[in-house]
């Protein structure tokens, strides 16, 4: 066990498995010399080689591309994309292509992309350096979304997405990058997809998040419990495939849901997961399901700090929950 | 240092196309007002007054000679370094200073990153982070303008990573078909935050990429404010005159950090950054200044403290002006609020009335 941040989990994680795998190698932008702009791969192309640790020309699209020719090929590229918000000239590879290759060919192609890319807000960083849009990837079916909030989680779903057979998005809470720290297992470490981590252990409600948000939601549910309200908290850590059975053992334990996350509210995540639990669990419900989300605007800079949801904003959505039923 | 010429052309070098002898002052004037902005700003973001910083220090003379080629009415679509560009167009200090802050005098009503700005009034485009993607969109309106009858040029600016994107290729390329009256400016400042102009193409130049497209590229010297005038008054003319699209590659340098999040000094070294100091575009510029007959350097320095005070003044009525209404960023999601905005909204009116969230 090493003492480690998020992000040094991440740099460990990729470590581990180049050292385990010469098939397996990264591309992006700033990656080598710099380290990555946070630094995740610190380090990496000095013990590795530029061969294997590749900065790239400014293109999404180049690095996606080329990931996957190599993949189809069988090496094991982990591409990165410097921000999530600079994923889009990359949309057409991973939305056409990366996601199809496997079932359009019948199975003869499969191709595995490990895609990294730092998301979501709290950095002061606008428009265009905030945004969480994992439901674009989850709603394109062929990849996998995963997204880790503590820095164990973090080194190993990271070495499960590389070992995995099919293309996976791996998203970094880069707000939480060097705040959240803890103990990481070392060596090889895995942590299987599909799997929620049940943060939080409650009876009287379920507080559902991911990534960053984990952390206002966690300090939330402290709160709750001075209340007297015993909250269960959920670390979802895949959204793709998603552990359906722990959230609605949840559920029907607890009969009150908040969904918390950043993305905005109208066609974000939490609608899947509310829409699972009407259908699945609408008869253990003593309160209507509530979402605590960012707002359908694109994401401000100078009001960031209202369009995130906080601790404060999940405790007000989290008692009227509470109260009723 | 290249500075070839990759389609000769006579006019390059007539004097028809020089920047006029009684116009260098105010060009430096606003060279030295940029620079001391880069100044103030990254000590204010230092200082954490403002969030975050892009400096455009080694950049002066290309924006700023370029700019003064334009006409007004020419269309800037800028990226995020051309505070050179902004200043030539007439935006106000404060206007900026307003937008680095994210105050209720931001025109853009606290949307964006500091840099990331436009102003309507100087046809200025509002600038945003992906890179590449107002290249096709400077096509656009030049055809747009074209189509009108307008004697309007546009002009993208972009930077020598930017020529990696699919947007910069598509939008040269559409440029080319089209013969759209547009100057693709790149400011070949040699680094895209860490990867050097070497290992970002192996083009020998990137003016030369214009060639592939059917039109016409140049590399001119950026630190050199005359070459520059001279090179973009004469794509504009050509543009006007129906000749179709120019690559300009203006060769400069970055001198300070990519931005206030940049630590340059992991992948470049100090000689080399001191190598290109040598011809700062401004000791060069103020060189040929003082060959004007009654120049001394007492201007000079006048020229600096009014810039700074000026700037300093700037910044206190900035910081003086009150913060956003807290329900703004729920505007202009749309021409008018969906019911779904409207709800969010007064939800949030909520979460504010009843403390739940503060100002
Ligand atoms: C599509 C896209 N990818 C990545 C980034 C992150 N990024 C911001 S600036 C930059 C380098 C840009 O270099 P260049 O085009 O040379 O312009 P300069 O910053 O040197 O003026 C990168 C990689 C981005 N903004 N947009
Ligand atoms: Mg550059």
């Amino acid at each position: 066990m090493t003492e480690l941040t998020l992000v040094q989990a991440v740099n460990r994680g990729l470590a581990e498995a180049m050292r385990q795998d010469a098939d397996v190698l990264l591309l992006g932008e700033d990656i080598g010399t710099n380290g990555g702009v946070f630094r995740a791969t610190e380090g990496l192309q000095k013990e590795f080689g530029a061969e294997r640790v590749i900065d790239t020309p400014l293109s999404e699209c180049g690095i996606v591309g080329t990931a996957i020719g190599m993949a189809l090929y069988g090496l094991k590229p982990v591409a990165e994309i410097q921000f999530l918000d600079f994923i889009y000239p990359a949309f057409d590879q991973i939305v056409s292509e990366l996601s199809k290759f496997r079932y359009r060919s019948g199975g003869q192609y499969p191709c595995h992309v490990v895609v990294r890319a730092p998301y979501g807000g709290g950095i002061r960083g606008g428009l265009y350096h905030s945004q969480s849009t994992e439901a674009f990837f989850c709603h394109t079916a062929g990849l996998k979304v995963v997204i880790p909030s503590t820095p164990a989680d973090a080194k190993g779903l990271l070495l499960t997405a590389i070992h995995d057979e099919d293309p996976v998005m791996f998203l970094e809470p880069k707000r939480i990058y060097r705040s959240v720290t803890g103990e990481v297992p070392d060596g090889d470490y895995r942590i299987p997809f599909g799997k929620a981590r049940i943060a939080r252990e409650g009876t009287d409600l379920t507080l559902v998040a991911y990534g960053a948000m984990m952390v206002p939601t966690l300090a939330a549910a402290e709160r709750l419990a001075e209340d007297g309200l015993s909250a269960e908290v959920i670390d979802l850590r895949t959204l793709v495939p998603l552990d359906e059975a722990a959230l609605l053992a949840s559920v029907e334990k607890t009969g009150r849901l908040v969904i918390v996350h950043e993305a905005a509210r109208t066609a974000g995540f939490g609608a899947e997961i509310a829409a699972l639990v009407a259908e699945k669990a609408l008869y253990s419900l003593k309160a209507p399901i509530l979402r605590v989300t960012g707002y359908d605007t694109p994401f401000p800079y100078a009001l960031e700090h209202l369009y995130l949801p906080s601790e404060e904003r999940i405790l007000d959505a989290a008692r009227q929950v509470g109260r009723t039923g | 240092m290249a500075n070839a010429t990759l389609t000769p052309d006579a006019r390059v070098s007539s004097g028809e196309f020089d920047l006029p002898p009684s116009a260098w002052v105010e060009a430096y004037r606003t060279m030295v007002l940029a620079r001391a902005m880069d100044e103030r700003c990254l000590s204010l973001q230092r200082q954490g007054r403002i969030g975050f910083y892009v400096p455009l220090e080694g950049q002066e003379a290309a924006q700023v000679g370029c700019a003064l080629a334009l006409d007004p009415k020419d269309w800037v679509f800028p990226a995020y370094r051309e505070l050179g560009v902004a200043l030539v167009r007439g935006v106000p200090i404060q206007e900026l200073l307003d937008q680095f802050i994210g105050n209720s005098g931001d025109r853009l009503k606290g949307r964006q990153m500091p840099n990331h700005y436009g102003y309507r009034a100087q046809n200025f485009v509002v600038a945003s982070s992906p890179l590449g993607t107002q290249i096709p969109q400077a096509v656009g309106a030049a055809l747009a303008a074209r189509r009108r009858g307008d004697a309007v040029v546009t002009v993208a600016f972009f930077g020598d990573g930017s020529t990696s994107t699919n947007d910069f290729h598509a939008g040269l390329n559409f440029a080319g078909v089209y013969r759209s009256p547009t100057i693709f400016f790149c400011q070949n400042n040699q680094w895209a935050i860490s990867m050097p102009r070497s290992h970002q193409t192996m083009s020998a130049t990137l003016a030369e990429k214009a060639e592939a497209y059917g039109f016409g590229g140049v590399v001119v010297d950026g630190t050199d404010l005359g070459q520059v005038y001279r090179a973009v008054a004469t794509a504009r003319a050509r543009a006007l005159a129906g000749d179709g699209p120019t690559l300009i590659e203006a060769q400069v340098y970055r001198f300070g950090p990519h931005s206030t999040s940049d630590d340059p000094k992991r992948y470049r070294s100090d000689a080399e950054v001191a190598e290109w100091r040598r011809r700062d575009p401004l000791l060069r510029t103020k060189e040929e200044i003082m060959k004007t007959p009654g120049w001394t350097e007492a201007q000079d320095t006048a020229l600096w403290t009014e810039a700074r005070s000026r700037i300093a003044e700037a910044w206190k009525a900035a910081e003086g002006t009150p913060p956003l209404p807290p329900t703004s960023f729920l505007d202009d999601v749309f021409s008018e609020r969906t019911p779904q905005l409207e709800h969010q909204r007064r939800e949030l009116l909520g979460l504010l009335e009843r403390k739940v969230v503060h100002e």
